[in-house]
């Protein structure tokens, strides 16, 4: 990495530590929100954007992982942080049934969302289904502001939270991407066969990418229940939140290393400006139909995402000027 | 488990299962012609269910009539999207495709959200209290002719690809594009056609299905999950598959709502289709792609 | 011990019976040429032996151990890497990237496998291209790319699927340097050709092969007189133009 980005890279996120000091409180939620799609973007990035595996299931990690923890801890006060892992392993075991079934039989393209679709709505109907795990009404969890609870009194501290979920992310990513497991997971996006044909194991990797995927969605959920406090079938495990899940890697770039965050920064806060000022009830879909125009912008005009775009015009740019 | 519940419940699964299949066979008329997957299907049929309410509180127009014109403006709009978007990405990675009609389906949905609100809505029609014994079982008039209608539809289309030029063109295509193509087929007229026939069959099943049941926005997304359902256990692009799919997996739907719980009927369509997909990707009549 | 032995292949698609009865052998550092008019079964035996598909009948054996049941990959990291007839790049990779997936095999770490890479470029000739992405390439870069890519896995057997077809004689003439240079460091090719003139300089030895069986098995010379194999495939017009580039006897 160039001595330059790597500059830029530590006073942006030096920027953001500094950031919630002069932010007001309803900010600091803004940007919770952006730093923790951008977290669940960066999760499905693995599966989705290297392996080239597109998955409209990954609700299902986030609910796995959420009810996990929530379950645990309310029923043998198991601390979330603790159980946030054992959420992540479970949510991972799930991914790695949905992907030792699929990539087992081959399933690619279309089939394989499907599949992934088929599965989250399973869960969420089995859990809607279920008084055990609060049914229909959904887990509610009593605000304590316990830190070992993974809850807190100031809302910074989730703030910081979120954010160090991005980063951890991203370096996850960043350590992939120059390991043989992400060059041989482009490869198997790039073209299945020819990987196939150079050595390279296509079903362990598929199976290692939505492994990796799954657990780190599952993560979040964890955060996603301690900081919403409620946990809803419908809402954790439905349709809306995959797709909000994929919409900003997809936009902002699947496959770099960048492209999820940015994603985010761009469409967590006009999903955000989209609520506050079109929230007269029946308006609350305008920012779904900007999400919808702007995904059908960004594979007619721009199918590889906003940051390669941005990358090369930056590179001419340079390149122009030496 | 009363006889007569099973028996009900086999009639009126096999009775909606008309419309399942009206909106599988427009989904599998895309797929078979242009191998795409119309991730706006639903959101499409939200908009039938909402014209046909439209026609129906507005101008007092029954949607047993009124579906036809729900078909036409859905028609027009399939073209128009085929047109102006899908064509575009025609020979871009299936991925890419998806997402395109992802990002039509949330268009449709949220402005229609915007349009109509969230309140579930239902169109009056003058059938919705009717309803036929035969024996221990009912029929509802709504549902049966909302049956009748969907099987007139399908066998029209059937009959429309065996015997008309158009038809036959279409199958051609949908065969062997390039060859198509030498042979001198405007081929983008065909695909045209076929996503505009495929929006017009779900725009009329949701018109027919309005008076049935109450609809909002958010039914899009779950119908075009059940579509896809039908379509893949039933066999991608084969007609007959859509119609039997549709069929099979609306009686399923019905006893699985009977023998478990209605929240779960659900269930029963996801098991299956994960077994197929698993066992026989290429569906009950379909062909090895 | 043949490095590869292949025995009585059967393969049927539906009614087509693809591949029926092949057998053959190759020696370690053989060059064998695999010709045979379109359909023959050329691209199917490379299926087979690759391990893209599986045999109905009869086996192969690579280093005296047979392949059944294992998966291309398998296959590969056994020393035994193809190229595609229609060359399969990655294509939003760039050439070092996509050699380097071929390294990573033998070499896995990353740095390593960049440095054996940029080793493989060099040797086809790509070096100066390692930056530019695999989509825009010319066709016979691309083919240069398929082979340095399946180099990079250091075979043992090379598999070649027309790695001729669409180049200009020039670019042919480089792809036979490139194949020279390649046996010379004791890696056996087995290639499937149309260009007569490139089969009979490099191969010590001919396949021929039609209707998906082995219709002879001999020198270049033998081959290009037998009037069986003209009669299949060769043609009347085929005269001695191979005298003057025989591969070394």
């Amino acid at each position: 990495m160039r001595p330059g980005t790597l500059f830029l890279g530590a006073a942006a996120i030096v920027a953001l530590l500094i950031l919630p000091a002069v932010l007001s409180s309803y900010a600091v939620t803004v940007f919770i929100f952006i730093f923790f799609y951008g977290y669940l973007g960066q999760a499905w990035n693995v599966l989705g954007g290297y392996a080239g595996q597109l998955s409209a299931g990954h609700a299902a990690f986030v609910g796995v992982g959420g009810y996990a923890t929530t379950l645990l801890s309310m029923h043998w006060g198991l601390s979330p942080w603790i159980g946030m892992v054992i959420g992540g392993l479970l949510a991972a075991a799930l991914g790695a049934v949905i992907g030792g079934l699929g990539f087992r039989f081959g399933l690619r393209g279309f089939y394989f969302v499907l599949l992934t679709v088929a599965f989250a709505e399973v869960c969420r109907i089995i859990t809607l289904n279920t008084e055990a795990m609060g049914g229909a009404l959904g887990l509610y969890i009593t605000f304590t502001g316990n830190p070992w609870q993974l809850q807190f009194q100031d809302n910074r501290a989730y703030y910081y939270l979120a954010l160090a979920l991005m980063l951890f992310a991203t370096g996850v990513v960043a350590v992939v991407e120059r390991s043989r497991l992400g060059a041989y997971l482009v490869a198997i996006r790039e073209d299945e066969d020819a990987a196939e044909a150079l050595g390279v194991d296509t079903f362990r990797y598929k199976l290692c990418a939505i492994v990796l995927s799954a657990f780190l969605t599952g993560l979040g959920g964890a955060f996603y229940a301690n900081y919403l406090f409620s946990l809803q079938p419908n809402a954790v495990f439905g349709i809306p939140l995959s797709v909000d899940i994929i919409i900003r890697p997809v936009i902002g770039g699947a496959g770099t290393l960048l492209g999820p965050l940015l994603g985010s920064f761009i469409l967590s806060p006009l999903a955000e400006i989209a609520r506050i000022y079109f929230s007269r009830p029946g308006w609350s879909g305008i920012h779904l139909v900007v999400y919808g125009v702007l995904l059908i912008g960004t594979v007619l005009f721009l199918p590889q995402g906003a940051y390669p775009q941005l990358r090369r015009a930056w590179e001419r740019r340079r390149a122009g000027d030496a | 488990m009363d006889l007569t519940l099973i028996a009900q419940g086999l009639l009126s699964g096999v009775l909606f299962g008309g419309v399942y299949s009206l909106m599988a066979v427009g989904l599998t008329l895309i797929f078979g012609v242009m191998r795409i997957v119309n991730f706006a299907h639903g959101d499409m049929m939200v908009w039938g269910m909402y014209l046909a309410w439209l026609l129906a509180t507005r101008l007092g127009l029954d949607p047993t009539l009124g579906f036809a014109l729900a078909a036409g403006a859905l028609f027009v709009l399939g073209v128009l999207v085929q047109r102006g978007l899908v064509d575009r990405v025609r020979d871009a990675p299936h991925e890419m495709q998806i997402l395109l009609l992802l990002g039509v389906g949330l268009v449709l949905e949220n402005v229609a959200l915007v349009a109509f609100g969230p309140e579930p809505q239902r169109a009056p029609s003058s059938l919705s209290r009717v309803t036929l014994w035969l024996g221990p079982v009912f029929i509802d008039m709504a549902r049966l002719v909302a049956f009748t209608v969907a099987v007139a539809l399908t066998v029209g289309l059937w009959l429309f690809l065996r015997r008309t030029d158009l038809g036959r063109t279409m199958r051609a295509t949908a065969d062997n594009p390039y060859g198509a193509l030498v042979v001198g087929t405007d081929v983008r007229r065909v695909y045209a056609m076929a996503f505009g026939i495929g929006a017009a069959c779900v725009g009329a099943a949701g018109a027919l299905v309005a008076p049935i049941l109450p609809f909002s926005p958010s039914a899009g997304l779950p119908a075009s999950v059940t579509s896809f359902n039908i379509v893949i256990i039933g066999g991608m692009g084969s007609l007959p598959g859509a119609f039997a799919g549709g069929l099979i997996v609306s009686v399923a739907e019905s006893l699985g709502a009977l023998f478990l719980s209605p929240s779960m009927k659900e269930l029963v369509s996801f098991g299956l289709l994960i077994l197929i997909l698993l066992l026989r990707p290429a569906g009950l009549f379909g062909r090895r792609a | 011990m043949a490095l590869l032995e292949v025995v009585d292949l059967r393969k049927r698609f539906g009614g087509l019976h693809a591949v029926a009865g092949v057998s053959f052998e190759m020696a370690a550092g053989e060059i064998v040429g695999l010709i045979g008019p379109n359909g023959a079964g050329k691209t199917t035996l490379f299926h087979l032996i690759s391990g893209f598909a599986a045999p109905d009948r009869g086996e192969v054996r690579f280093e005296g151990a047979t392949t059944r049941g294992l998966r291309p990959h398998e296959i590969c990291r056994r020393g035994l890497a193809r190229t595609f007839q229609i060359v399969k790049p990655f294509p939003g990779l760039t050439v070092l990237e996509n050699v380097r997936v071929g390294a990573l095999v033998r070499t896995p770490t990353f740095g390593a496998a960049t440095r054996k890479a940029r080793e493989v470029l060099a040797l086809v000739g790509l070096e100066d291209r390692a930056d530019r992405t695999a989509r825009g390439l010319t066709l016979a870069d691309r083919k240069r790319l398929e082979l340095a890519r399946a180099l990079a896995t250091e075979p043992r057997l090379l598999l070649l699927d027309e790695v001729m077809a669409g180049l200009t004689p020039t670019e042919t003439e480089r792809i036979i340097e490139i194949c020279r240079a390649i046996n010379a460091r004791g890696i056996a090719i087995l290639l499937i050709e149309h260009v007569m003139r490139a089969v009979m300089a490099l191969s010590r030895r001919v396949v021929v092969l039609s209707q998906g069986q082995v219709l002879a098995a001999s020198t270049p010379d033998a081959i290009a007189r037998d009037p069986r194999v003209v009669e299949a495939y060769l043609g009347e017009a085929y005269d001695g133009a191979v005298g003057s580039e025989r591969a070394g006897a």
